[in-house]
């Protein structure tokens, strides 16, 4: 077998294995949640009989790991359960949602990462000049301040004063992309401007290091020119460091857009998994920590396997 | 006289430093250098580090590694002044008219890119040939050179090809673009010796078939008196002579040049073998976890005590595993080690104190094997609060006794690593392994790092140490003459087994084994024509059997 497929089914392995030990976690971590779903329903003045005959229909009074296996065990065929609070199918309702966070996930990534990769490149170019130095202090400006407060000053001045983009970015099956770009263009910008810094830094961090080598020192020698040099000689040897941010920024684009999507009411799991942390519905929180898991670990996995391909000892081997 | 390809007028180069804890300053590096060099032939600039050879090499380009720049005087390539040039016509110049071969092939290809890529590059973008001519020409001078499948190495990555390949394929790299001047940067100077006499070989074969002329930058007279017709020897920054290259080698003039000539001047006696030795290595088989070959086959050898058993052989030969499992950082798989008439137990971790102590060990790099932000006090004051106990005024005598042994005076206690040169870095790494009053002391490769003169002088020191403090060394190294030079016996490796072992004048005379007659016919001889003579021995006796 060819190493590079061994490694990568390695990687695919212990993404699985990783997957797993992330279930548990969030399935204890639920449990010794304080706080009671039937409690919650019922309201503070339920008998204690109502309590125990609820509890006992939502199966809370299972042993846990018994709760855990028929949870795994449902997720494996994928039945995520159903809302304790509208008893309706969570992987439905989740479905649409999940569908709506990619959506606004892809189009930020579409912008930040080639933008944020270019901005790199051309800091390198100009490295301790005026460009470098202006790059760098817009992103880190934009990285420093809070989400929602972005949101807000963008709401204001492009919506707001200059008409441009609406400013509550709900969106629905009938509208057409275009309706639909319109309305999550503010948090669009708002996710590039907050994870452009990281990737940018992170790729003029990691060219410039390649740019130390002796062979940068042989192409000088050859008469190339510097963007020449850093497109052709340095940049495919700082690739895996830089997937490894952009995919860390990418699974923040769908894990950590919660903030974004309150601000804007956006239709996404964030909002969806705010809500029913709020009204104590374990098994929503659960199927969310676990698509988050999913996601960030499968991303992850990607940057793995991207850097392993991007090695040409690994996909040369002697 | 034809007008000279390369004119060099009143080069000075200038530098900015970094001393710690002060502030930067400039200085000077290059101050004022004058030659010429006509097309097609070849200069040897050579000097210890720190002479600025490979700056003025490299400002044959127009070009300033790191911080290095040309601040006044001329260089006139093919009559124009380079350093008045634009950045523009610079890049025109480099890759086409003058081309660069560094000391390390393997740093100076780019890992990602097929090595005709590479090789190729240069000859293309600088519009001298279309790809496919450049490919022919690339695969003609891999063959010229000597290289295996010249027809298809290119399509190799060069992690793919040996580090003596890829030497030769950083000179096809500067030679396919026709260059008029090509600057080798001791390009044989990390390979082994056994490799170098090839490559050298193939380099002086190219430059005398193209027609190019070269500047050939080393710091080994014996290596550039065999492909240079003139040669400048440089001294901080400084010509110090410039001569023929038989002038230099057969009459030289100035002092500096006569102790470049005359290095390797000690003399050492073969001590006999007494009763006992202070290391016993015994069947030892060795090999790395997850591996499924032996490193080390059998060894088997002796060290006596107050003695240098020096270990000899190539990189892979296994000659620092050995010391690995002799400290016990690599348990062997078989074998045993007798120390000092007690068997050491395989492990690092399992070994009583008193082992640690009467066994040290000194590394080729000096710099790494000092923390910077200790000062020396400290470095050599570490191993005798560790194993003595000594505290306060006691441990300061003794810290100064130690730096009297090694020959640097007062003061220095307080000084940190990087204020000190390689030699006297490495002399500090002596002290800190003697404060331990160890029986014996591996050196691994102690002076393959230091120039030859500064070389000499560790050498020296060490067998001076030895006769003081009766310690045996373990010697590893990969050069002939330093075993020549303080050897008892000698244990010659290759591919992980011992080939000779034995007392030094009976290792060092014929009859010999093949692989040892290639490594001693292999070291360069400081005389003309040795590097012809060698190989027309060589062929001549392939031709025989």
């Amino acid at each position: 077998m060819h190493p590079i497929l061994k490694l990568v089914a390695q990687r695919l392995a212990l993404g699985l294995l990783l997957l797993f030990a992330a279930s548990i976690l969030i399935f204890v971590g639920t449990s010794i949640l304080p706080g009671d779903v039937a409690q919650s329903i019922l309201g503070q003045s339920a008998t204690p009989e109502a309590l125990a005959n609820l509890r006992a229909e939502l199966g809370m009074d299972q042993p846990a790991l018994t709760r855990y296996f028929s949870w795994l065990g449902g997720v494996l065929q994928g039945d995520l359960g159903t809302a304790l609070t509208n008893g309706r199918d969570i992987a439905e309702s989740l479905g649409s949602r999940l569908g709506n966070t990619l959506f606004l996930a892809f189009w930020a990534a579409v912008i930040a990462v080639p933008l944020s990769i270019f901005l790199g490149l051309l800091a390198v170019r100009y490295k301790d000049r005026w460009p470098d130095k202006l790059i760098s202090g817009v992103t880190l400006t934009t990285i420093s301040i809070p989400e929602f407060m972005i949101g807000y000053v963008l709401i204001y001045w492009v919506s707001i004063q200059w008409g441009m983009f609406s400013s509550v970015a709900i969106i629905n099956e009938s509208m057409s992309l275009g309706q639909k770009l319109n309305a999550i263009a503010i948090p669009v910008m708002v996710l590039t401007l907050v994870v452009l810094a990281h990737m940018m830094r992170m790729t003029r961090a990691a060219i410039l290091n390649v740019m130390q080598s002796a062979y940068i020192e042989t192409a000088e020698l050859k008469g190339l020119g510097m963007l020449k040099i850093i497109r052709k000689h340095a940049f495919p040897n700082a690739i895996a460091p830089i997937v490894n941010v952009v995919m860390l920024n990418l699974a923040y684009l769908v894990v950590g857009v919660v903030v974004v999507e309150v601000v804007f009411a956006y239709p996404g799991m964030g909002q969806y998994l705010v809500d029913h942390v709020s009204k104590r519905d374990v098994p929503v929180v659960q199927a969310c920590g676990l698509i988050f898991a999913a996601v960030y670990i499968g991303l992850n996995l990607v940057a793995d396997i991207v850097s392993i391909l991007a090695n040409p000892r690994l996909r040369h081997p002697k | 006289m034809t007008d000279p390809l390369l004119k060099v007028r009143g080069l000075k180069i200038g530098a900015t430093i970094y001393p710690p804890g002060e502030k930067p300053r400039d200085i000077e590096i290059v101050h004022g250098v004058d030659f010429d060099l006509a097309p097609g032939k070849v200069l040897g600039l050579i000097g210890e580090s720190g002479a600025g050879k490979s700056t003025i090499g490299l400002a044959s380009m127009a070009y300033g590694r790191g911080g290095v720049e040309i601040t006044g005087g001329s260089v006139e390539v093919n009559g124009r002044d380079i350093l008045q040039s634009g950045l523009r016509d610079v890049r025109r110049l480099r890759g086409a008219e003058v081309t660069y071969v560094s000391q390390s092939a393997a740093a100076s290809f780019n890992p990602a890119k097929q090595i005709m890529e590479q090789v190729t590059e240069a000859a293309i973008f600088q519009n001298k040939f279309s790809r496919k001519d450049a490919e022919a020409r690339a695969v003609e001078l891999f063959a010229k050179l000597g290289l295996p499948d010249p027809d298809t190495i290119g399509n190799r990555y060069p992690h793919q090809v040996s580090g003596g390949q890829l030497q030769r394929c950083m000179t096809a790299l500067a030679l396919c673009p026709e260059p008029d001047l090509v600057v080798f940067d001791e390009p044989t100077t990390a390979l082994d010796v056994t490799t170098q006499i090839d490559v050298l070989a193939a380099i002086k074969e190219a430059i005398r078939d193209t027609g190019v002329a070269a500047l050939y930058i080393t710091h080994d007279l014996a290596v550039v008196a065999q492909v240079s017709d003139h040669i400048m020897v440089l001294q901080q920054g400084a010509m110090v002579e410039y001569g023929t290259t038989d002038q230099i080698i057969n009459d030289p003039q100035e002092d500096y040049t006569k102790a470049l000539v005359s290095v390797r001047s000690i003399t050492h006696e073969e001590k006999k073998p007494t009763a006992t030795p202070v290391l016993k290595v015994e069947n030892i088989t060795a090999r790395y976890s997850g591996t499924n070959f032996d490193v080390l086959k059998n060894i088997n050898v002796e060290l006596h005590p107050g003695q240098t058993l020096a270990v000899v052989g190539e990189s892979g030969s296994g000659k620092s595993t050995l010391a690995r499992v002799i400290t016990g950082l690599l348990p062997p798989s078989q074998g045993t080690i007798t120390f000092d008439g007690r068997p050491l137990t395989p492990d690092l971790a399992t070994r009583p104190l008193e082992d640690l102590r009467e066994l040290q060990m000194i590394y080729q790099m000096a710099d790494t094997a000092m923390n910077p932000r200790q000062t020396v006090g400290t470095i050599i004051g570490r191993p005798l609060e560790f194993y003595f106990g000594l505290r306060g005024a006691e441990k300061q005598k003794r810290i100064q006794e130690l730096l009297d042994e090694i020959e640097l005076g007062e003061g220095f206690q307080d000084r940190y690593p990087a204020e000190l040169s390689g030699g006297q870095k490495q002399r500090v790494c002596i002290a800190r392994a003697l404060a331990a009053k160890p029986k014996m002391i591996i050196c691994d490769e102690v002076t393959s790092a230091l120039d030859p003169l500064v070389a000499d002088g560790i050498l020296k020191l060490l067998l001076e140490l030895q006769k003081i403090e009766d310690v045996a060394y373990l010697f590893i190294t990969h050069d002939l003459a330093t075993v020549r030079a303080i050897a008892d016996s000698i244990a010659v490796m290759y591919q992980g087994s011992v080939v000779r072992y034995g007392p030094k004048s009976q290792v060092l005379s014929p009859p010999f084994d093949d692989y040892t007659d290639l490594l001693l016919s292999s070291v360069p001889e400081m005389k003309l024509g040795w590097l012809e003579d060698v190989l027309a021995h060589r062929k001549m006796e392939s031709a025989g059997n």
